[in-house]
C-alpha cells in the first residue's frame, strides 16, 4: 500500500496571487511588548514591509529559481500563527526527544516561546529569545542583525522576515567564553495556512565557540504551515560556530523556507548542517562569507526526500580573503517522485589567493521517477587557488547490497542500511558524538516510516 | 541426516564462459579442508557461486549445506542457514559503522520482535575483537573504508566470529597479511574449530597451512580438483611448484 499525498494544488485552493499577505505579521507578546524594542528595529520592520510588497514573486527567468516548483510559492491567506492549544503536551514531546547533553533548551510553539531551560551555559553567555533580546541588548544585535544585502533568491521571503515579530534565539557567547554542548530550540507550528518567523542569531566573538541547534517539527500531520526564518551567523576572530537545523515537519502540507548568512571572519571556522526529512517543501539557502584570512566554512546537508517532497538548496561560498578555506558535502537521497535542486556558486573574489573551496553535491536515487538536479557553479578571480566541485547522481552498487546479504542481511533491509550510511557521511562531519547520534537516530526513524508508506 | 558442506559435480558460468567444470568436494563437520591452486583457477569463482553472488550461473551440480540445498536459497538467506564466506577482497560501506553492521547482521538472525541486547553485543564484539589485536576505533569507522588489506582480513574474521557459521569459507585470507597478522587471524580460526563446524580455506601459498592445519588438501586446477590428499601434499604442493601440478596431475 502506498501514502495518498495529496498535491498542493489542490489543498490551497487559491488562485495564484502576488499578494502572499495583506497585512504586516505582527503579533503582541506579553513578555515583549512591541514597544519595548528599539526605534531603530522597528524602523528596519517597517522598511522590510515596504520592501516585501514591492519585491516581486519569484518567476521561472530568476536564476535563483531556476528548476524550483513555482506552485510551491504560490500564497495567500497566509496569516500569523495563533497560539498552540496544548503547549504542555509540546514541551513534553521536546524533551521527550533530544540529545541528552545541551547547555539550554528552549520551545516555540506557533512563534511563541513555551518553554526555556539552562542547563548548562558558561558565564557571560546570553542565550535569550530574540523578541526579548531586543529590548535587552539591542546594541549588541543590532550590527548583526539581518545585515546581508546578498541575496540566493529568497529576498523577499528575508523581506517578510523582517518585518515580522519573530520567534527564535539571539545566542551570544563574548570574547573566550565556550561551550562544547549545543543550545537546542524546538520550533513547533501548526494550523491551517499559519506563519512562524523564527530566527537564529549567533554571534561567536573572538575564539568564542558555540554550538546551537534548531529542531522543526508539526504540531499535527496534514496542516499547510509556512516557516520563514533566517539564520544569521557571526564568528569573529578565532571564533567557532556549529549550527544545525534539523527538519521534521509534517510531508504532507509543510512548507519551509530558511535562509543563513554566514560571515566568518578571521581564523574563524563555522560549521553549517542542514537535515532535511520532513515538509513537502523546503528552500535552503546558505550564504557564506569567509571575509577575512585564515576564515574557514563547512556546509553540510543530509536529505531523506520521498513521496512528491522537494527539497532546494542554493548556497555561495564567496571567499572574500586571502587564505581562506570552504568546504561543502550535501547529500540527498531520493524516493518515489521526490525532487531535489542543488545549486551552489563557489566564488573567489579579486584578491582572495590561497584560497582551497570544495564543493560536492551526491545524489543516491531510490526511484526512477525521482529527479535530482544539481547546478555546480565556480567563479575564480584570484591565484593561486586550489578548487573542486562536483556532483553524482547514482544507484546502490549491487555489490554494495550484496555484502550485506552475505552476512544474512536482507535485501531491503541491506539498502535501507547502506542509504542510511550514505546520508550520515555528511553527518559524521560534524562535530558533537550525542548530536551525531541524535540526528542518526532520526534518519533512521525516517527510513522506518519509507517501509510503513511503502 | 548430511553432517557435510557437500559440493557435487558443480558448473558455473560468468558472462557465458564456464569457469567452474565439474567441482566436487565434502568438508565434513569438524574438519578443516584447504584448497590451493594456481591464480586463476576458479578458487575465488567457487566461493562467489557457493555465496549466491548474481554474476555466476550455475549450469550444473550441487551444494549440499547439511540437508539443505545451499542453490536454492537467496544470498541473505544463505547466510542465515549458516554459510559463511571470508571475501578475498572485501567491499567497503561508507558511513555505515562495523558496529551497525554486524549489529544488523546478528539482528536480521533474530526472530520478529526480538532485538539484539546491545550491551551484550558490544561486550562480545570487544572481547572478539582483543583476541584479533584489533583496535575498538573499528567499530565506529565505516566497514572496510580505508582499512588496510590486513585491516580488511581482520574485519573479515571478525564479522566470522560474530556470525559463528556452520561453516565457513576463507578465500585467501593470508594474502596481504604478515607473519604477526597471519598468525592472528589463524589462532582466531582455530579457536573456532569445533566438531559442530567446517571450514574450507582457499589459500595459494602454503603457508598459511603452518598454522592453521588441514585435515585435508584439494588441490583445484582449471575449475576442477585435481588431486586431493592429506596435510603434507601443501608441502610437497610447495616444493614442487604448481608447474608441476599442470604438467603431472592434468589428465593430457
Ligand atoms: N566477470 C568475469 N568475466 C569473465 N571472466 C571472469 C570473470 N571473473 C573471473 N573470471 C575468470 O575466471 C577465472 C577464475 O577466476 P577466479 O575465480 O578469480 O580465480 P582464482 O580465485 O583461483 O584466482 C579467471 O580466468 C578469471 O579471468
Ligand atoms: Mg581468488
Amino acid at each position: 500500500m502506498s501514502i495518498v499525498l495529496t498535491p498542493m494544488e489542490e489543498t490551497i485552493t487559491l488562485e495564484p496571487t502576488e499578494v502572499w499577505l495583506s497585512n504586516p505579521p505582527l503579533t503582541e507578546s506579553d513578555a515583549a511588548p512591541a514597544a519595548a524594542t528599539p526605534a531603530w528595529y522597528r524602523e528596519l520592520q517597517q522598511k522590510s514591509w515596504e520592501r516585501f510588497n514591492e519585491l516581486p514573486v519569484p518567476t521561472r527567468t530568476n536564476q535563483h529559481w531556476r528548476f524550483a516548483d513555482l506552485k510551491m510559492i504560490r500564497f495567500a491567506d497566509l496569516a500569523t500563527a495563533a497560539p498552540a492549544s496544548d503547549p504542555a503536551s509540546l514541551v513534553a514531546r521536546a524533551k521527550a526527544n533530544r540529545p541528552a547533553d545541551f547547555s539550554a533548551h528552549f520551545v516555540f510553539a506557533n512563534n511563541r516561546l513555551i518553554h526555556s531551560e539552562i542547563a548548562d551555559l558558561p558565564a557571560g553567555a546570553i542565550c535569550l529569545p530574540l523578541n526579548e533580546a531586543l529590548a535587552a541588548h539591542g546594541d549588541l544585535i543590532r550590527g548583526h542583525f539581518l545585515q546581508e544585502t546578498q541575496t540566493l533568491g529568497g529576498d523577499k521571503f528575508a523581506a517578510l522576515h523582517g518585518a515580522a515579530t519573530l520567534s527564535g534565539l539571539f545566542v551570544h557567547f563574548p570574547k573566550g567564553c565556550v561551550s562544547d554542548k549545543p543550545v537546542l530550540v524546538h520550533h513547533f507550528s501548526g494550523g491551517e495556512g499559519q506563519l512562524i518567523f523564527p530566527h537564529t542569531l549567533v554571534v561567536a566573538e573572538d575564539n568564542a565557540a558555540v554550538s546551537v541547534v534548531d529542531i522543526f517539527e508539526s504540531i499535527a500531520e496534514s496542516e499547510q504551515t509556512l516557516t520563514v526564518g533566517v539564520v544569521d551567523l557571526i564568528a569573529d576572530r578565532g571564533g567557532k560556530i556549529q549550527y544545525v537545523s534539523l527538519q521534521n515537519l509534517s510531508d504532507n502540507g509543510a512548507k519551509h523556507v530558511q535562509i543563513n548568512n554566514t560571515r566568518a571572519g578571521r581564523d574563524a571556522s563555522v560549521k553549517v548542517g542542514f537535515i532535511n526529512l520532513g515538509a513537502a517543501w523546503v528552500r535552503n539557502e546558505s550564504l557564506n562569507r569567509m571575509t577575512d584570512k585564515g576564515a574557514d566554512c563547512q556546509i553540510f546537508s543530509a536529505n531523506l526526500a520521498n513521496g512528491i517532497q522537494e527539497y532546494d538548496q542554493r548556497t555561495l561560498q564567496s571567499h572574500e580573503a586571502q587564505h581562506t578555506t570552504s568546504d561543502l558535502f550535501f547529500k540527498n537521497a531520493l524516493y518515489n517522485k521526490s525532487r531535489t535542486i542543488f545549486s551552489g556558486l563557489i566564488h573567489v573574489k579579486p584578491g582572495a589567493h590561497h584560497t582551497d573551496s570544495f564543493q560536492t553535491c551526491r545524489n543516491l536515487l531510490g526511484s526512477e521517477e525521482a529527479e535530482a538536479n544539481s547546478m555546480p557553479g565556480l567563479e575564480i578571480d584570484a591565484d593561486q587557488v586550489k578548487c573542486s566541485h562536483g556532483s553524482t547522481s547514482g544507484q546502490i552498487s549491487d555489490e554494495e547490497i550484496f555484502y550485506l546479504q552475505a552476512r544474512g542481511i536482507p535485501a531491503d533491509d541491506a539498502r535501507k542500511i547502506i542509504s542510511l550510511g550514505f546520508l550520515n557521511e555528511s553527518i559524521e562531519k560534524l562535530e558533537g558524538d550525542e548530536l551525531k547520534q541524535y540526528l542518526f537516530t532520526e534518519v533512521e526513524r525516517k527510513f522506518a516510516k519509507l517501509d510503513e508508506d511503502a | 541426516m548430511s553432517q557435510s558442506l557437500k559440493i557435487e559435480n558443480l558448473h558455473a558460468t560468468v558472462d557465458g564462459t564456464e569457469i567452474l567444470k565439474g567441482l566436487t568436494l565434502e568438508v565434513p563437520k569438524g574438519e578443516v579442508h584447504a584448497i590451493m591452486g594456481p591464480n586463476g583457477s576458479g578458487k575465488s569463482t567457487l566461493s562467489k557461486v557457493m555465496a549466491g553472488h548474481e554474476a555466476y550461473t550455475v549450469t550444473e551440480g550441487t551444494v549440499m549445506l547439511d540437508d539443505i540445498n545451499l542453490l536454492e536459497l537467496a544470498i541473505d538467506e544463505r547466510s542465515r542457514a549458516g554459510f559463511f564466506l571470508a571475501f578475498q577482497y572485501p567491499h567497503e560501506i561508507p558511513g555505515v559503522s562495523n558496529a551497525n553492521f554486524l549489529r544488523a547482521a546478528r539482528q536480521a538472525r533474530l526472530p520478529k520482535g526480538e532485538e539484539v541486547d546491545a550491551v551484550a553485543f558490544y561486550k562480545e564484539m570487544y572481547l572478539k575483537m582483543d583476541e584479533l589485536g584489533m583496535d575498538r576505533k573499528f567499530t565506529g569507522r565505516s566497514v572496510n573504508e580505508g582499512f588496510s588489506g590486513g585491516e580488511k582480513k581482520r574485519n573479515e574474521i571478525l564479522q566470522m566470529m560474530m556470525l559463528e557459521p556452520k561453516y565457513a569459507v576463507l578465500d585467501e585470507t593470508d594474502s596481504g597479511l604478515d607473519i604477526d597478522a597471519l598468525k592472528i587471524v589463524a589462532q582466531g580460526v582455530n579457536s573456532m574449530r569445533s566438531p559442530e563446524r567446517g571450514f574450507l580455506i582457499i589459500t595459494h601459498y602454503q603457508r598459511l597451512l603452518d598454522y592453521i592445519v588441514p585435515d585435508v588438501v584439494h588441490v583445484m586446477f582449471d575449475g576442477r580438483i585435481i588431486k586431493t590428499g592429506g596435510k603434507d601434499l601443501a608441502l610437497e604442493l610447495e616444493e614442487k611448484g604448481y608447474d608441476w601440478v599442470t604438467k603431472e596431475l592434468v589428465p593430457a
